[in-house]
């Protein structure tokens, strides 16, 4: 008898394969990484938020010890700029203001942390002792960092935009939503922030540049969730080396988030320097660093109000946002507040009429781009908070007012009126699912056995859904990105019969290792040990558009399935040729192929040798080899939906709050492997919680960034969430043949109105209605003691 | 330069470093022992956890010379070969790691903690981590990880 | 970090020589602040003189009505001692509640109380207790040792031996912790000793750690949780930053009085 093989097939909570390295110590980051001949390199920063530079004195510093350049923005003078890869239109068709953005400074700095120069030496020491010495002669302008004061006559970020305007776009019918209002048996209304935060993968970026001088080609080791597209911009916009002659690799990768989408100035600043210089740069970022030059997150400040009829049926929604940018357009910065923001408002709801204004606006802050989740958050967490609030001011259960709300099953494919159309979906069966894992019908007991015992509790609802797997490019081209967002992979199966897949996705903690394996192991039914997935180096990966967005099953993934189909179709050939038989009748299932109807049968590991040993072959027809690339461009973007419940207790006396209780229902339609899809939530819910409670970028007035490192910044820890209750329903995605939405933003998206609302409902018998984030317990406080205050009068 | 000798893995190592060599520069840069990690520059995301003398300690804010004669463990000599360790199987088990950045730093902290608590409660296990910042996980099956390794390590004990 | 020279004194008198030979050298005990700061190259010592291998400067001792704590004891060695969990086990309970287990392997109390970081835990228990900080040179009360912010009685090269903390009759700790860097943002240690209740707040003087004499009154009068909390503390003198205003750490110490009352009960 032989043991059955353990199940790793699509569904399987397998364990992932890619753990045996990172748990051995023997990943490989791009800071493990050493170049023969390496020089270190140590950017110098801006100290102040504005100012004019007079001058460079880099004799100092190029004198010091070990130094083996000194470069400042003069040196840039013949390379572009950093590129912006989505250009939004505003209202009256006006593009939006694109300033030069520099690899270094030139002329002016506009943020603390923009890059003045950067001193190469010998060693990591040499370069940060010669970099105190480099001598940046500064004069300070006025600052801008509130919005507000930005577009009123604030000191002007960049002299193209006079008024600190980036662009003032609007999606949906304004007629139709006004008219809604003045229809409206209630109108509920919100002003809002959403806050800033910083992303904090938790390795810091990194780069290394290398030239080779025999063969002219350069090497990007980067920290980079796509290293195809840092081909792209940094090769044809920024350095001008073509795609032959420009690698990049982007190794293990510790976390992302968004942050390491971006093309950044160092990864230039190094590719470039190692040719100058003729020896390899390394730069690592420090902590502090990362905190001043990573793109940071979300910083809106909004005004929202929703209108509902007599029966509690949402009739109109108006939104009118501040979105900032902060100094520099980061590569998708526009299209973060506006096509992945606008697109949301509907929600989960039938809200006929719907209205949005974003104002993205410069700052003298680092710029703001896509941190998990980018723009849907954002449109979650204003819908949300609307909801419940609306609920508790027409005294009707939150829940309850979600479920009038939602759009039925039978109304797939559904039309929002802000431009998406959603394929599919069944609200109520992941708002049910949620509601029984939480006990929702037990909460008033739980309420009241906290009273007894002095503390205040609370339960939130929120109802999110999100638009993942970016996206279709003929769509997304014609609003304005500068890019395809399809994917491609490559097949190739060795004559042995093992497999290598190429991806244009990137792992950097999503999985894919282990879930793109299952894929190809189910698919061509071989055991997964016989499957490698192969991502991360343009040198060996065809092409791809990276991992962002949640799109890297969904859209990657499919590639990946397409190209497979083309396998076994060719594969087919083959097998009817050795099996003499019409193609027509030959069908391949668990890795055989067999004629229809006989037990007359070839194992793919032999069609695969075929192919390489086309001896007996139908070679006139067919060419030998097994090897397949597809690109795929999605149909429309995914739909993942779900609920989310947040239970919180908060003890008066210091305004602490306490998560008692945290569910996520969330549909993703199928799971390739439940374990993987149930940590990306886990992560996703703890980033959601450190949004509502603990996280915020604050700037004070002249620019400085008082929360620049983990003393002030205030990261989630393990006694700062709870254990979670994590359950999914199912409605497959119905245009990509995994039926695969996407999991990787969900919790980031749902539980920050989940956490808030709880606050808020737990804070009622105060009078408090609305509570911005982070709710810090001196915020809650204070609430408390407001409304105890107002009582007492 | 000061001249240490020390035993990194249950190998003797040494020779002359820099005074102000931090531990895990002499880890990462001279020995190579690239799995211990630097997660911040403020001593506190623990990415650089390893052992001295047994007990777990941030190799950002020690010196390689304040190490001369100690025995240092990392996340390399924690198991030999294909093994895993009980805390680093939990965690593949577990699904306690995305990333994989943080890892080392909270595998070496979980195994302190299990040496010093061998059967920690939720709350006990949390308030261990919180030397350990993750990102990825929220933390959930990182928790949970190691109250299985405590439950594995735990029958062996028993069993021995 | 910045170039330095490095010695590893192993007597007292040895690090105090070394000290003075050198133009601005720093003591370095578990080097929990020192090495962060020096990382950041917002210090410069010309020398470091580490004292981890300088005899009888480690370990803990039993005396009547007191108990001795070397300065180079870990936090987690005064955490876990039984003498201490015996005598003061709310220093016990203080101690093992410091930063976080990597933290308290190598952080000392000696370190603790020579940097006098106003958020830091044991100054309050060293003020609250009556403490006698014992140094290379004298015998320093507590209430004439903690001069301001990161600022004590110790004189340049200077070096704590000791630390002597008389048993209080009960005692307790309690802190609200600042939750990024998880120091105190308030912290209050209550004893109630021979010489009458003591009540130490640390993360909220604007002059660092301070006894808090209403407090004194309150508990002096009764020593209970309640007439703690009805207190009122002025904001005046406490300091205010983006985790907290001085108004509400003055609102969060008769709660942590309170609660370091029904600690110290029991």
């Amino acid at each position: 008898m032989t043991d059955t093989p353990a199940p790793t097939g699509i569904g399987t909570a397998l364990p992932r394969r890619e753990d045996f390295r990172f748990l051995k110590g023997v990943g490989r980051y791009t800071d493990d990484i050493n170049q023969p001949n390496q020089t270190w390199c140590v950017i110098v920063r801006s100290p102040v938020a504005h100012a004019t530079i007079n001058s460079i004195d880099t004799a100092a510093a190029a004198a010091s010890p070990g130094v083996v350049a000194v470069l400042t923005g003069a040196d840039f003078e013949g390379v572009g700029g950093l590129p912006c890869g989505w250009l939004v239109t505003g209202r009256d068709n006006k593009p939006m203001v694109e300033p030069k953005h520099p690899i270094l400074a030139t002329g002016k700095v506009r943020h603390v942390g923009d890059p003045i120069a950067a001193v190469i030496a010998e060693t990591l020491e040499q370069a940060k002792d010669a970099a105190e010495k480099v001598n940046a002669d500064l004069t300070e302008l006025p600052v801008v960092v509130d919005m507000r004061q930005a577009l009123k006559g604030g000191a002007a970020v960049h002299d193209e935009a006079a008024d600190n305007l980036c662009f003032d776009w609007e999606l949906g019918d304004k007629a139709a939503a006004d008219a809604a209002f003045a229809g409206a048996a209630h109108v509920t209304k919100l002003d809002l922030i959403n806050n800033r935060l910083v992303p904090n993968a938790m390795e810091p970026r990194a780069a290394i540049g290398v030239y080779d001088m025999a063969t002219g080609e350069h090497t990007l080791y980067t920290t980079s969730q796509n290293p195809h597209v840092i081909r792209l911009l940094m090769g044809a916009f920024v350095l001008g080396i073509p795609e032959h002659k420009l690698r990049v690799v982007a190794p293990d990768v510790g976390g992302g988030f968004g942050s390491k989408i971006y093309h950044y100035a160092e990864e230039a600043l190094v590719t470039w320097a190692a040719k100058k210089i003729g020896r390899p740069v390394k730069w690592t970022a420090e902590r502090s660093e990362s905190f001043m030059s990573d793109a940071h997150g979300r910083d809106h400040v909004t005004h929202a109000e929703m209108a509902f009829d007599k029966d509690g049926k949402a009739i109109g929604l108006r939104v009118d946002t501040l979105a900032n940018m902060g100094a520099y357009l980061s590569t998708f910065a526009p299209c973060i507040p506006t096509w992945l923001h606008g697109t949301l408002l509907a929600g989960q709801y039938t809200t006929p009429a719907i209205y949005c204004n974003v104002k993205a606006v410069f700052t003298n802050t680092v710029p703001v781009d896509a941190y998990r989740g980018a723009g849907r958050p954002e449109a979650t967490f204003l819908l949300e908070r609307l909801m419940s609030k609306a609920a508790a001011e027409m005294g009707v259960d939150q829940a309850e007012l979600r479920r009038k709300n939602f759009i039925q099953p039978s109304q797939f494919p559904y039309q929002t009126p802000v431009a998406v159309v959603y394929d599919t979906g069944d609200y109520e069966a992941s708002l049910d699912a949620a509601l029984k894992l939480a006990d929702y019908a037990g909460f008033p007991a739980r309420r009241a056995a906290a009273e007894k015992a002095g503390k205040l509790r609370g339960i939130g609802v929120a109802s999110y859904i999100e638009a993942c797997g970016i996206a279709p490019s003929s769509l997304v081209g014609a609003l304005g990105a500068r890019a395809g967002l399809y994917e491609a992979a490559t097949v190739r199966v060795n004559p042995t019969g093992s497999v290598a897949v190429m991806t244009g996705s990137h792992s950097h903690g999503q999985g894919h290792d282990t879930s793109f394996a299952q894929v190809v192991a189910d698919k061509l039914g071989i055991p997964i040990d016989q499957v490698e997935i192969v991502h991360g180096d343009t040198a060996k990966v065809p092409f791809g558009m990276g991992t962002y967005g949640s799109r890297s099953l969904a859209v990657g993934g499919t590639a990946i399935v397409n190209a497979l189909n083309k396998i076994i179709d060719k594969g087919r050939k083959i097998a009817a040729h050795l099996l003499e038989a019409a193609e027509a009748d030959v069908e391949f299932s668990n890795g055989a192929y067999t004629v229809k109807g006989t037990d007359r049968s070839k194992a793919f590991g032999e069609i695969a040798l075929t192919a390489y040993v086309p001896h007996k072959y139908p070679i006139e027809s067919i060419e030998p080899g097994l090897e397949e690339t597809a690109f795929y461009d999605p149909k429309n973007f995914t739909f993942p939906a779900g609920s989310y419940v947040c239970e919180v207790e908060i003890d008066p006396a210091t305004g602490q709050t306490g998560i008692v209780g945290f569910v996520a229902a969330d549909d993703f339609g199928n799971l390739v492997n439940p374990l993987i899809v149930e940590g990306q939530v886990h992560g996703g819910i703890a980033q959601g919680i450190g949004q509502a409670l603990l996280e915020k970028a604050v700037y004070d007035e002249t620019g400085q960034l008082k929360t620049g490192s983990y003393m002030d910044y205030c990261m989630p820890r393990a006694d700062d969430v709870p254990s979670f209750q994590v359950t999914t329903t199912c409605t497959p995605c119905t245009h990509n043949p995994l039926g695969v939405k996407g999991c990787g933003e969900a919790g980031a998206i749902g539980a920050p109105p989940a956490v808030i609302n709880a606050i808020c409902d737990a804070l009622a018998p105060y009078d408090v209605t609305h509570m911005d984030m982070p709710a810090t317990p001196e915020k809650v406080w204070r609430a408390i003691n407001a409304g105890a205050r107002k009582a007492a009068e | 330069m000061p001249d240490i000798k020390l035993e990194v893995n249950g190998k003797p190592v040494g020779g002359a470093v820099p005074a102000n060599m931090l531990l895990v520069d002499y880890l990462r840069q001279t020995l190579g022992l690239t799995g211990t990690h630097v997660g911040c520059d403020t001593s506190q995301c623990g990415a650089c956890v390893v052992h001295v003398d047994g007990q777990a300690v941030k190799s950002c804010t020690m010196l390689a010379v304040q190490a001369d004669g100690a025995k240092v463990t990392t996340i390399e000599g924690l198991s030999t070969g294909s093994d895993l360790h009980p805390v680093q199987a939990a965690f593949k088990e577990a699904h306690g790691l995305q990333c994989g950045f943080c890892t080392p730093g909270m595998v070496m902290a979980a195994v302190d903690l299990l040496a010093t608590n061998p059967n920690p409660t939720e709350a006990e296990i949390r308030s261990g981590l919180k030397g350990n910042i993750c990102r990825c996980t929220g933390y959930h099956n990182i928790v949970k990880a190691i109250r299985i390794a405590a439950d594995r390590m735990g029958q062996k004990a028993a069993a021995e | 970090m910045y170039s330095f020279d490095y010695q590893r004194p192993t007597s007292i008198a040895e690090a105090a020589a070394l000290f003075d030979k050198s133009e601005e050298a720093a003591f370095l005990a578990g080097g929990m602040t020192l090495l962060p700061t020096l990382k950041q190259r917002l210090a410069r010592p010309s020398a470091l003189v580490d004292l981890s291998r300088v005899r009888d400067l480690k370990g803990i001792s039993q005396h009547s009505g007191a108990i001795g704590i070397g300065a180079m004891t870990t936090h987690h060695d005064v955490a876990s001692s039984g003498v201490v969990k015996a005598a003061i086990p709310a220093l016990a309970r203080l101690a093992g509640n410091i930063g976080d287990p990597h933290v308290r392997y190598r952080g000392t109390i000696g370190g603790s109380l020579a940097n006098n970081d106003p958020a830091a835990d044991y100054p309050a228990a060293a003020l609250a207790l009556g403490a006698v900080i014992i140094t290379n040179k004298r015998e320093i009360r507590a209430d004439d040792y903690f001069t301001g912010l990161f600022s004590t009685a110790l004189e340049a090269g200077e070096v704590i031996t000791g630390v002597g903390l008389p048993v209080a009759e009960k005692a307790g700790y309690a802190k609200f912790e600042q939750r990024a860097s998880r120091y105190a943002l308030v912290g209050v240690f209550v004893a109630r000793t021979s010489g009458g209740v003591r009540v130490a707040v640390t993360g909220a003087g604007a002059e660092g750690v301070f006894r808090c004499s209403p407090i004194e009154q309150a508990l002096t009068a009764s020593f209970s949780p309640d007439a703690a909390k009805a207190v009122k503390v002025s904001a005046d003198g406490l300091m205010g930053d983006i985790h907290g205003s001085a108004e509400y750490r003055a609102a969060l110490i008769p709660v942590m009085a309170g609660r370091a009352v029904a600690a110290a009960l029991g």
